[in-house]
């Protein structure tokens, strides 16, 4: 199913982006309703063909995509052309990224009515959360039992004596999940975060460039049956462990957690804001909503939407996931990642 | 006197032959980089040094500098090393598969680096990455010094012999000399290459190591400090300079008309008990660099879960792979017709043999600016562009048309550098008789330049065909409308959760790998056939 999907899309994506080059052109429409619109994303960004189809079909709008890099790169490469936007509505913006897109200025606010009351609360005063999802350690269920250890729950935990040489996880100088784990360290430990790094490094933690390293080569549950049962990945990761019987082999462990939300909003300068809107509103429709976790393997943010049912049994949301003040982010995240680099790196 | 007034306006001709990827690289190249560049030291309201001063005194630029010259270096010295004794089993003898094989080392020079990263994630990342920047720039040297090496004149080393000189004497004395622009082509681009490798380095270094590159990347993409990320621009550039005016100096020097005959008379058929030395350190190479790591990779592709399956490709050619294959051969097609265009224009001009000093110094600088996009980063330009073709005619910040324009840029120094040994081979006394037989310049550029310059189109087409379709980092930070190439999709696949993604992203990699080399084998056969002029 996933992969139908999967070929659907990607041809799907190929029938847009032939459509697409004539959007570059300078001539493009500047009228409000109908004419043309650039979506601007990181390059995760996924939604079926037919919902994109549909789309265009009941707006009179013709949609040009256009995937940008990893969520950081795209947010700096706005800041610096938001003299000449590159398009009229952005995908992608995060929580951790969310006060310098709207300290520099490069979206303008709208809040979708189409919110319910649990998205409401995720929304920042200019952009629309769209999905969400926890960045946690995952655990290999068969190893622990095999080796009759208990499954760690907690931060502290991995960094005692019992769980040595166990953890993987991605650097977070080099991968947004790692960055997402250091997040998690400075919100659960404070200014002690860096020598709770030490201690976990100490423990024996390796850090690998990326995720797909840490969980498809070193990861003992993973593609590659490394030798570590502990690995830093996502909430959801565990739905894509069914064993034989049924069961996921992976859990992911509660307090570990680090919520990521995404946004949708309408770039400043945009050619076509009253279109931008209008996409804004339609990522929030119940078919793209309902589609989010099979593509973008995120939770959909409207409460009401229903859910794989691998999702519900083994793939369980954080109930108190750790928090960090997304405006601490934004000015500590160099000096954190440097800090983290110069200790641990 | 005459004769002076006559030469000026061949030498004006050829100016304005060089204004056209002059231009080129004007707009695509140095503009959008100095702009960018020149951010970084404007703060808003005025102009200052303090970014520049800053990451000077920043010991992590130190060290990013540092790690960059040493692995480079090293990786520089095994590459040539390894890669003249590749070059002569490969190229000066003759035996059966050695086509297969020449096509074959290219393969690791498209890898994605992500591929490259798990093939060599050993215990210690720093040997990792130099094995890793060998492993991709092996074949740079084998080709570019297998390409001259083929069409010596072998009379030379046959008299050295007869005088009594040993194997080793002629191989010192007759043979290197020989080969010394190739060799020094060769290794300013390989240390070019490695100096600014970033994938290798983020995935093998793990964030712990650091190059002025990765630097670069970080600086300019995850935190928007243009003022560090300008100023270890400038020290790249330094960096390159240096290496482009060391390598040209010493290419001066040793610059010497060759006799070179077509391949198939100046080759020897492999023989045992002379050559089993070379051969045995090809092989070893070749098995343990290059063998292993793509049959693990192929292996790996084949097994989930502990079985054998070809699921991976099944889904795999259900799906994205022909239409993300046919963006890839498009996109590196264009590309390779800019870049060969460019190139060959280049390659004309920087080869012409002015008798004044000024003249020479003149054509080694346009030389130099020709092999500058090998040492500066892809993020500067691709960032560069989001700020200067912004406005009309020139708004082709999105538009599809920019992705085989940058990857052009990319092979460009790579296209030059393959062309020019050919060129600068020829002797000029044969030029000299040709003028003296009444042919005008344009006929003996004609009759002797463009041919010769034939024969090594077919390798300079296969590197800049290579090139694009394994380019990532310069197509990553374009803003183009989304339609993916096979690099593109195999990063998408590998970040993505599942095992049938993993499998497919590794499936999709022993794809490129197999494309690659069969690009490389039918470029390197649709050379024009050998035009003996002798």
């Amino acid at each position: 199913m996933r992969i139908r999907a999967l070929a659907v899309g990607v041809a799907a994506v190929a029938l847009v982006a032939c459509s697409g080059g004539q959007a570059a052109e300078p001539s493009s429409s500047d009228s409000a309703g109908g004419g043309e619109i650039t979506v601007i994303s990181h390059d995760s960004f996924n939604i079926p063909d037919e919902l994109k189809q549909q789309f265009e079909q009941e707006t009179g709008l013709k949609v040009t995509y256009t995937p940008l890099q990893d969520t950081g790169a795209m947010v700096n490469q706005l800041v610096l052309s938001k003299d000449a936007p590159l398009g009229d509505v952005v995908f992608g913006i995060d929580n951790t990224f969310a006060s310098r897109a709207e300290q520099q200025g490069i979206v303008d606010a709208y809040v979708s009515p189409a919110l319910d009351e649990r998205a409401k609360s995720l929304a920042t005063e200019q952009m629309t959360p769209i999905d969400f999802g926890d960045v946690c350690v995952n655990a290999d269920k068969v190893w622990f039992e095999s080796n009759n250890l208990p499954i760690p729950q907690t931060l502290d935990d991995l960094a005692s004596a019992q769980y040595k040489d166990l953890l993987v996880a991605p650097s977070p100088a080099t991968s947004s999940p790692g960055l997402a784990f250091l997040f998690t360290t400075v919100g659960q430990k404070g200014d002690g975060w860096l020598d709770y790094m030490r201690d976990l490094k100490a423990n024996g933690a390796l850090f690998v460039s990326g995720w797909t390293e840490a969980y498809n080569v070193e990861f003992s549950a993973g593609e590659g049956q490394g030798k570590r049962p502990l690995v830093l990945s996502y909430a959801t990761s565990p739905a894509w462990t069914i064993g034989d019987d049924g069961n996921s082999t992976t859990v992911n462990l509660p307090d570990t957690c680090f919520r990521q939300v995404e946004y949708a909003a309408v770039l400043h300068g945009a050619k076509n804001p009253e279109g931008a809107r209008k996409f804004v509103d339609f990522l929030l429709s119940d078919a793209v909503q309902a589609s989010i976790p099979e593509n973008m393997y995120m939770y959909p943010v409207i409460e009401a939407t229903e859910l794989p049912e691998e999702w519900v049994k083994f793939a369980p949301l954080s109930e108190a996931p750790t928090h960090v003040d997304a405006a601490t982010i934004d000015e500590h995240r160099e000096q954190w990642i440097q800090e983290w680099a110069e200790a641990i790196g | 006197m005459d004769r002076r007034a006559r030469r000026l306006p061949g030498a004006l001709l050829w100016v304005a032959v060089a204004a056209v990827p002059a231009t080129f690289l004007a707009i695509f190249f140095v503009w959008p980089a100095c702009a960018l560049v020149a951010r970084g030291f404007h703060n808003g309201t005025s102009w200052t040094l303090d970014g520049l001063l800053a990451v000077g005194r920043s010991e992590r630029t130190w060290r990013a500098l540092w790690f960059t010259l040493q692995t480079a270096s090293v990786a520089t010295l095994l590459c040539l090393a390894t890669g003249v004794v590749g070059a002569y089993v490969l190229y000066r003898l003759r035996f059966p598969g050695q086509q297969v094989l020449r096509g074959l080392i290219t393969v690791p020079f498209v890898l994605p680096t992500v591929v490259v990263g798990i093939a060599f994630s050993g215990p210690e990342p720093v040997v990792g990455i130099v094995l890793a920047m060998v492993f991709f720039n092996y074949s740079v040297v084998v080709r570019t010094v297998g390409a001259l090496w083929a069409r010596l004149d072998p009379r030379q080393t046959q008299a050295a012999a007869a005088l009594g000189a040993d194997g080793w004497r002629t191989a010192w004395t007759v043979t290197l000399p020989a080969l010394r622009p190739a060799i020094i082509s060769s290794a300013a681009l390989v240390f070019l290459f490695c100096a600014s490798g970033f994938g290798i380095v983020m995935t093998l270094g793990r964030g712990a190591h650091h190059t002025i590159e990765t630097e670069i990347w970080f600086q300019t993409t995850q935190v928007l400090n243009l003022s560090a990320a300008a100023a270890l621009s400038i020290a790249q550039v330094i960096v390159v300079t240096l290496c482009l005016w060391l390598t040209s100096a010493w290419q001066r020097r040793s610059q010497a008309a060759l006799r070179l005959l077509p391949e198939t008379t100046s080759t020897s058929r492999l023989d045992w008990g002379r050559d089993w030395a070379p051969v045995l350190v090809t092989v070893a190479i070749i098995v343990g660099l290059l063998v292993v790591p793509m049959a693990g990779l192929l292996v790996r592709s084949l097994r989930d879960a502990g079985d054998w399956t070809l699921d991976g490709y099944r889904s795999l050619f259900a799906g994205a792979l022909l239409e993300a294959t046919w963006t890839s051969l498009r996109t590196a097609v264009a590309a390779a017709a800019i870049a060969l265009t460019l190139g060959v224009l280049v390659a004309l001009v920087v080869s012409r043999r002015p008798a004044s000093a000024p003249g020479r110094r003149a054509l080694a600088t346009v030389e130099g600016a020709f092999m500058l996009p090998l040492g500066v980063s892809a993020v500067t330009v691709g960032f560069g562009y989001l700020i200067t073709l912004n406005r009309p005619p020139l708004d082709l910040r999105s538009s599809i048309v920019l992705v085989p324009i940058a990857q052009a840029v990319v092979a460009l120094p790579l296209v030059v550098r393959t062309l020019l040994p050919t060129l600068r081979a020829i002797d000029p006394r044969q030029l000299q008789a040709a003028a003296m037989l009444g042919a005008s310049p344009a006929r003996a550029l004609a009759t002797i330049e463009l041919p010769a310059l034939g024969r090594g189109i077919g390798l300079a087409l296969g590197f800049a065909l290579a090139t694009s379709l394994g380019e990532f980092g310069a197509t990553s930070f374009l803003a183009r409308p989304d339609r993916p190439t096979l690099p593109v999709l195999i990063f998408r696949l590998f970040s993505r959760p599942g095992g049938e993604n993993h499998q497919m992203a590794l499936a999709a990699s022993v794809w490129l790998a197999v494309l690659t080399a069969t690009v490389m084998v039918v470029a390197e056969r649709a050379r024009p056939r050998e035009v003996d002029s002798w």
